[in-house]
This record gives structure tokens, sequence and C-alpha cells, in this order.
């Protein structure tokens, strides 16, 4: 048999304190021990509160703030686009696609949307309302250059 | 506070600014950091997730890094990375990183029954030194081993697969990727008689139809998909058919979604094989030039154990790998029995959609690229499978030459370099070597510089045998690097999880967090990560790329690499060789493992004024040479000059990736065909040099039913696999915030009238039971996976929802990979205490799709 673990013992010893709840322990790390039945999380609620979340990086596809259920993304159809594409913003006043949407792989830029750049889905994702299962503890390049400006800046939960 | 007059400006002019919008800017937010001012310094590397090997630049700054993107300059990805990718530069900082060795300890002492207590390396090293020399002593070699992965860099595979096979002379080595892709490293072996893909990624914006055989390219090779997407719809003639066993992002872009009754693919490959013939589409001069027939040994068993009466019933189970010679109406003969009726009966899909897929392949004027990945590979018939597309491709010729690619996609950033090329497979030696091959092991020794006779010819235990022997207390010393393989094995409750904690055993795990493994091994190591260390990797398109180290490890945390050679100091030929062999080389006696397979005049060749100024390197600066490269150098001897040749080391530090074999400075983008791949002879077109009668195998073979299939008990198809937002077993992607919150959590997906049946409802807990395991999950029937009824759908990254305790360790027999995507399960609602049903979520609305 497997000896039990001091999670909360760890934690503090080597594991980094207050880094992650002893509940959220398994979500990461698997029951204790290894064989024991283990309830299964609840579904999580999607955040639509269309609030714009700050990118870490600029290169970072935004995230999506609403909820994207039953939109078309086949060969017929984006329904992003239809709030997104340039045409469509002004109605919809949401953010048009970046202006690198519109280059093919050869750097050419097109009109439109780039065909590469078609599945919406594989960069930007929508987010839960799920609480980080531990700290996360990137520091945003504007923190480490100018500190003064953020104190006790530690950002990106 | 002292503002420059340029400051001032600036925050004068963001202010100017907010006025005129009309706007009041808090205190914290009137100034703008310039790019220049930031002084971020850029650096390549590839992506440390899949197999696509996505070039990405890295900034850094004060020692850690801030920013990545996707590299303009890769050939790979031409800037895009998918939404991990994005997400690397997150990656290595979750904050329960292990920082110092972890031991299991009691009352100041190890004791496998203690608790994990933070150590000393040297304490750590000692004691599985001590544990290591004892088994060695008692036991010998095979009962020490180490499992690997392809997500270790090239010379991490290569410094391991010296120290288990040269150093403690045991084949017991093996990459997680026998999980992934052993079936088609098997099959391009018996087929062309060399490792990996003809084609490349160029076959993309080549290709007229695309056939992807059980692969969601758009959730798990997402960059290449774009490639396949942007051909599609920038060429109005091109198609996409998705062959899977349920509808998903895939299906939802492709002309055609081919739903088929799982492992019912066999069928489908044979009865386009019997169309080609039937129609008269065979490329007769090809054939006749390029191809040799073979038919193998039929009923093979199901690589479980033994005792298993599915083995014992199973008249080739011994000799699954055997095949005879045969010639092409023998072989039409098999397939002539793969009609479009019975392709139709066993696999359910409709005749209409049967018939179009093999007019695409059997049509000379268009090109086709076939796609696979897991769906194949993790198959009890996966290399039978990957013939069969071969066979298909042969057949009509359709093969190495733009757009006309059967193309192997793999799973990890290194599973070709690392598992395939370095050769860190049970079976393998460095380029297409073969362990069992005295020449091969000859050769190896040559240029290892080891006594005649060391290594050992006998192949190691596989990923799977592994588990099973620590279980049965046959390995007793193992050491897991860069995987979590209690999550990711198949049948873990009853073959794995019991061999780690077998009293017999020490097992050791090198891991950046604290994983499932981790936590049940008994000395736990910290270890670096990505570009933490000086790395290399080879992708799916035999591209290898490297990257410098650009930020330092946190706390004691070091590589796989600085462990593995770090190890090998403990140990003197004296201890671990033997003695007959010694005595025939003397020069050996009293050297350390680190003196005779790092020292060895080879390795430590290069000074440290070789590598470039300005990156750390915390190997070289310890050992006082240029590690890395004196590794990289000495494995490439093993390929130059015979098909396998790889650029001076300096150069892939200067370029994105270059596409093996590298002859003359120049890559090879298609192999076997002349004018294409240096290594084809003037005036024969076509040379599968690989073989030595330079020509391919067709390989016949039948339909054969999986190992289990749903009954009236268990009366689910089970499918596992994995989701765009999370890297196999999630301890990286876990840790970054946006990606966890945008998978949260894994879920089964399940056809609504399935769940209707059952009396569940979306949201609702549940409990999914093999023969074998049970756990608990909550039911999705819409989302992003649309499964047909009697199928359902579960990903494996989740450590809360451990679906490999159900799964089945069944395995190909021929490759030894797993089958992950076939077994029987039952799901009922789950029960509190009371007998009643556990409540569902009230806000069950949510969820990811």
């Amino acid at each position: 048999m497997r000896p039990r673990l001091l999670f909360t013992a760890m934690a503090v010893a080597c594991l980094g304190a207050g880094a992650l709840l002893a509940q959220d322990a398994p979500r990461l790390r698997g029951p204790d021990p290894f064989t024991r039945e283990q309830a299964a999380p609840p579904m999580q609620r999607p955040i639509t509160n269309d609030i714009r979340v700050k990118r870490n990086y600029p290169d970072q596809p935004p995230v999506i703030p609403h909820a994207i259920e039953g939109y078309a993304l086949d060969l017929n159809a984006n329904k992003c686009m239809s709030c997104h594409a340039r045409r469509f913003t002004e109605q919809s006043q949401a953010p048009m696609i970046s202006v690198t949407h519109y280059q093919d792989r050869e750097g050419n830029t097109l009109g439109g949307l780039a065909p590469r750049r078609y599945a919406c889905l594989a960069c930007h994702v929508p987010q839960t309302e799920a609480r980080p299962l531990v700290d996360n503890r990137f520091v945003d390049m504007d923190v480490l250059t100018e500190p003064e400006r953020h104190s006790g800046g530690r950002s990106n939960r | 506070m002292d503002l420059s007059r340029r400051d001032l400006m600036k925050a004068q002019a963001a202010a100017a600014a907010a006025a005129a919008a009309n706007v009041a800017l808090p205190a914290e937010a009137q100034n703008i950091t310039l790019g220049e001012e930031l002084r971020l310094k850029w650096d390549k590397a590839p992506c440390r997730f899949c197999g696509t090997g996505c070039g990405v630049m890295v900034g850094v700054k004060d020692g850690r890094v801030v920013a990545t993107h996707g590299d303009m300059r890769a050939e790979v990805n031409r800037g895009l990375n998918c939404v991990k990718g994005y997400f690397l530069s997150k990656i290595m900082y979750g904050a329960d990183r292990l920082t110092r060795p972890l031991m299991r300890m009691r009352d100041g002492r190890f004791d496998k029954q203690g608790e994990l207590q933070p150590v000393s390396w040297d304490q750590a090293f000692d004691t599985m030194a001590a544990h290591w020399k004892k088994v060695l002593k008692e036991k010998g070699p095979e009962a020490v081993g180490m499992f690997g992965s392809g997500q270790w860099t090239l010379w991490e595979g290569y410094a391991a697969s010296k120290l288990m096979r040269a150093g403690f002379r045991s084949n017991n080595l093996d990459p997680n990727a026998r999980h992934c892709m052993a079936s088609a490293a098997v099959t391009f072996i018996r087929t062309f008689g060399m490792d990996e893909p003809m084609g490349c990624y160029d076959d993309f914006e080549h290709a007229d139809a695309f056939v992807l055989w059980g692969s969601n390219m758009a959730e798990m090779h997402p960059i290449l998909w774009t490639r396949v997407t942007d051909r599609r719809l920038s060429a109005e003639h091109v198609r996409i058919h998705t062959l899977s066993t349920f509808e998903h992002r895939t299906t939802d872009l492709s002309d055609a979604a081919v739903i088929f009754r799982p492992g019912s693919d066999l069928a489908i490959l044979n009865y386009i094989a019997n169309h080609i013939i039937q129609a008269g589409a065979v490329n007769r001069d090809f054939v006749g030039k390029h191809v040799n027939f073979r038919l193998a040994n039929t009923d093979i068993g199901y690589g479980l154990r033994p005792e298993h009466v599915l083995e014992q019933r199973a008249q080739h189970a011994g000799d699954a790998q055997v095949s005879q010679a045969a010639d092409f109406d023998a072989y039409a003969r098999l397939v002539s029995e793969y009609t479009l009726d019975r392709a139709h009966e066993l696999s359910g899909v409709p005749k209409s959609q049967l018939e179009a897929l093999a007019k695409l392949y059997a049509d000379p004027k268009t090109k086709v690229m076939s796609l696979w990945t897991m769906g194949f590979n993790q198959h009890v018939r996966g290399v039978w499978a990957n013939h069969m597309i071969y066979n298909i491709h042969l057949l009509t010729g359709k093969i190495s030459e733009p757009g006309n690619s059967p193309f192997s996609l793999t799973g990890q950033p290194s599973a070709c370099g690392t598992a395939r090329e370095v050769g860190t497979f049970s079976h393998r030696l460095p380029a297409d070597m073969q362990v069992a091959n005295p020449e091969h092991r000859k050769l190896a020794e040559q240029l290892w510089k080891i006594p005649e006779g060391l290594l050992p010819g006998k192949v190691g235990f596989h990923a799977v045998q592994q588990d099973r022997m620590l279980k049965d207390g046959k390995l007793n010393a193992y050491w897991i690097m860069c995987n979590n393989n209690l999550q990711t094995a198949p049948n873990t409750n009853n073959e794995t999880y019991p061999g780690y904690r077998n009293l017999e055993n020490l097992i050791v795990c090198s891991d950046p967090y604290p994983t499932v493994t981790a936590m049940a091994a008994d000395i736990v190591l910290p270890t670096a990560m990505w570009v933490e260390k000086e790395g290399g990797y080879g992708n799916a398109e035999r591209r290898t790329h490297f990257w410098h180290q650009l930020v330092d490890a946190p706390g004691e945390a070091r590589s796989d690499l600085w462990q593995l050679m770090e190890f090998s100091k403990r140990f003197t030929t004296d201890e671990v060789w033997p003695a007959e062999i010694l005595e025939k080389a003397p020069e050996y006696r009293g050297k350390s493992l680190f003196d005779a397979l790092f020292r060895n005049g080879q390795v430590d060749r290069f000074p440290l004024s070789d590598m470039a100024p300005g990156y750390e390197n915390r190997e070289s600066k310890e050992y006082g040479f240029y590690v890395q490269k004196g590794l990289f150098e000495e494995y490439a001897s093993f390929g130059r000059g015979h098909g396998h040749d790889l650029a001076p080391f300096d150069t892939y530090h200067e370029v994105r990736g270059l596409r093996w074999p590298v002859v003359d400075g120049k890559e090879t983008r298609w192999r076997y065909r002349e004018g294409l791949d240096p290594y084809v002879e003037k005036g024969t077109g076509i040379q599968f040099y690989g073989n030595p009668d330079k020509r391919a195998n067709i390989m016949g073979a039948p339909y054969e039913p999986p190992a289990e299939a749903p009954d009236a008990e268990y009366d689910l198809w089970l499918v596992t696999g994995r989701v765009l937002e999370h890297w196999h077993s999630g301890s990286m992607t876990l840790r970054v915030p946006e990606l966890y919150k945008a998978f949260p959590g894994a879920i089964l997906f399940m056809h609504p009238e399935d769940a209707q049946k059952r009396g569940l409802r979306r949201g609702q807990e549940v409990r999914i039971a093999s023969r074998r395991g049970e756990i608990r999950s909550r039911v999705e029937t819409r989302g992003r996976n649309k499964v047909p009824r009697g199928v359902v759908f579960v990903p494996f990254f989740d450590a809360s929802q451990l679906i490999n305790k159900v799964t089945l360790d069944a395995t190909d027999p021929i490759s030894k990979q797993t089958d992950y995507k076939k077994c029987a399960v039952k799901v009922v609602a789950a029960m509190n205490q009371a007998g009643a049903p556990a409540p569902s979520e009230p806000d069950a609305r949510g969820g990811p799709r």
C-alpha cells in the first residue's frame, strides 16, 4: 500500500507555501492514494460578460469573453466573422480581427480573412468561471520594466 | 521621481490623448512603454508541445520568459501558433514547480513506506546508486529499467541510451512514444527498411485531396490543420475526407465525415485496395519495378499477458511479426473478399461515402495526402493499418512526390528525433539500427568506443511490459523521465500502480511538477524544462531544430541530461561490466561510467569556447566541455553517409531546422525519388533504398476484430484522447490559468439518446466502469465532439478523472503500442451514499465546448 502523503506539510516544505489549496491537489496530482475514488469536479459556467481581458503579451490571442455555443464554424459558415469581420464591426461593435489575419502564408496582404486563419478556435478560446488550481508566477514585461508603477504587481491569475 | 524629458513628453502625450477622448486615466495607466525600452532579448525555439514542430520566438527579460509568438521565419508555421503554443510563456511558472529533490523518508532515512521530504541531490543519487548496484548484482541488467520520452531533447535521449545500454547493459529503455507512434515506426521499417515519412509538410500545398484516418488535426495538430484548410479554402477543387469514430472539429471543416465502427478501418482500407485492383487502377509499371508482395501472419492476439485467454487462443501470438513472400495475385485474392458490401457491413459507413473515397485514391490525376496519428497507431492492428495505407499508395504509385504522400503525424515534439532517430526504443539503436542485429551492435560499440561484446542483444521490455514486470517483481530499479506514466499508461490500477508500490522496487521520477507519477514515486528529482536548457528536437517531417538555454531553472532543478551524466559518475566499469569483457579490454578497468561514456575523447572534444556567446549552458560549464555538441556530433556519426545525414551541430543554431538527410548542406524534402533525393541513383526513377533490393513491401492482412467489444453489460465503446487546450496529461497546461479555464476538467461526451436511455442529464455525475476499473465524470451531450450512439469519448488530461483506470492494456502484438481507442464500458448515474443519484450541477449550462 502507498503511504499517506502529508500534502499540507509538503506544500509548506517544498512546493511553495499557499500555492495550492489542499482541495485542489487531487486535480493536479491525482487522488491520494492513487486507487481512491475521486468525485468528478463540477462543470463550470462560461464567462459571458463581454469584458475584454488584458493580454499577457502583445501576441497572445485574446480570449473570447462571450458564449459561442452553437456557433457554426464549417466549410459553409464562420459565425465568428459575422461580428468580427471588418465590414460588420460597426453594427456589432466587436473588435475587428487583427490585421495579421489578412496575411497569407507568403506574407501577402489580402482583402479579407486569410484562409489559414479560418479556424478561429485554434487560438482563441472561451473561458469558464473555474478558479485556477494553482498560482502562475508569470510576470508581465511591464512590471519588470517599470516595477515602481506596478507596486505589488504580479499579474495574470 | 526623476522624469526624463522624453518620459515627460510621453506622459503628456498620453494625457492629451486621454483628454481628447474625454477619459481620465488612472495614475498607473498614464504611461506608455515603448518596445525599445522593454529591451527584450528574442531567441528562437521550437514549441514544447506536439510533433508539428512550430517555431516560436521567445522574449526574455531579467532572466524570465515574458513573451512568446509564432516565428515568422519558421517554415513549419510562418508566424502562427495554436493556443497552447501562444501560452508557452507561462508553462514554466506554475507556483508548485519542484525545486528540490524529494525522497520518501522515515526517521531521517530512506524508507519506501515513508513520506516524501526534501533531500540533497547527493542523498537522492546515493540512495539510487545503492539500489541500482544491489539490483544489478543480485538480478543482473534485466532488472533495471528506464522510461523516457519523445519529449526528451536529442542529447538527453542519446545520453540515456548510452547509460542504459552501454553503462548498465540493459535494453529496458523505452519512450512513452511507444504509446504514441510505435505502430507507425515499426511499419516504416517493415515497408521501406527505413523509418519516417518520405514526404514532408510541403505536401500540404501540393495535394488535391486530404484523407484523415482517425485524426482530429483541428485539435491535435492545429497548425498543420491551418495548412490543410488554407489549401482547401484557396483551391476550389481540393477536398477533405475525414474518417473517425465520431464527429469533431476536423469533420466540421471536412467535405466528408466518414464515421465508422471502431476497428473497421481495416476493412475500409482493404476495400479501397480491392477497388483499385478491380477498377484497373493499379500502376502496373510502378508496382512491377518498385514493389514486393508479402502476406502477414494472421490471428496474432492482442498483446495481453500470455496467460490471457485471447493470447492462448490466438494461433500466431508468438510470431505475429512474421510474414511470407507472396505475389500480386495472392494479395489481390486476399483483398477481393473486401467488397463494397462487406466493407459497408463491417464499418457501417454508407456505400456512397466508401465509393467516393476509393475513387479518390484510384484516380491517377488526384494527388492524395493521407494523414494519421493516434487513431491509427493506438490500435490492436496498428501495424496492419499502417501497412494498408502504404498498400494503397504503392498500388497507385502515389508516393514520394509533391502532394502524393502517405504521412504519419507524430504526437510529441521529438518523437521522431529522440524516440526514433536517436533510438530510445527497447529494440533500437541510433539511425534505425536494431539491438538484435550483431552487426549493428558491433558498429555501435566502435562508434561509442566501448569494448566489443558489451552491448546486450536481447530486446528490452517495452512500455506495457515494463509495468507488468515491475508488478511481477522482475524489474526493480526504475527511472521515469519526462513523462507522467501513472496517468497515461493503460489499466493503471491493476498493471501500473502496483509495480510502483511494490516493496522490492525503487521508483525514481524526474519532473518539473508534482504529477500523479511523481507523487507515487520514491524519489522525485526536480527538472529543468524547455528553454531552461539547451535542446534539440526532431519533428514529424524529419526536421531537426535546436534552441539555446534562455533562462535558468528555479531552485535546484536541473536538466535530465545533467541528472543522467551525474548519476553515471557513481558507477565504475568494474561494478557493472562483466569481468571477462574487462579482461579483454583492461584499459577500461576502474573507470567511472562518466569517463567511459562521456569523457571518451569524443563527447568531450569541443571546448567551451565553441559555445555561442551570450547564452548560459549549465551542463557544459559544470563539465568543462561543450556537452550538447559533443553528444550530438558523436550521435550524428551513426547516420552520416547512409541516408540519415545530419548537418554540423552549429548549423542548427543558425537555421530554423533542416530536414534530413542533409547532403552537401542541402535538406531533402522528398525521399526515394530521383532528382529530389541525392541517395537515389541516376536513371532509376524511384529507389526505396532502405531495403537491400530497393523495393517497398505491400503487406496483405485481413480485418480482425478488436480485443474487447461492447456486450449486454458493458454496452458502450470507450474512446480516449486529447483536447486542443491541454497537452497530454496536463501537467504543464493545467497550470496555465487561461488554458485551464478554457477546459477545466475532463467530461464524458455521449450521444443525447444514449444519455436519455440511461436517465442521465447533461452535467450529471456518472460512473464510467469497465471490467478493470471505474472513474466518475460528468455527462456532456453537446459541445465540440459529437459521438454516435454506442460510443463515448473521455480525454485523459485530468488527474482527478483518471480514465486509464478503465482502459485495457491490449497492444498491437507487433509494435507493442497500446490501444487506447477501443474497450467496452458502461455508464451509470453516480449514487451518493443514500443510494439516490448524486445531484446534478445546477449550472450545467456551460462547460467547455
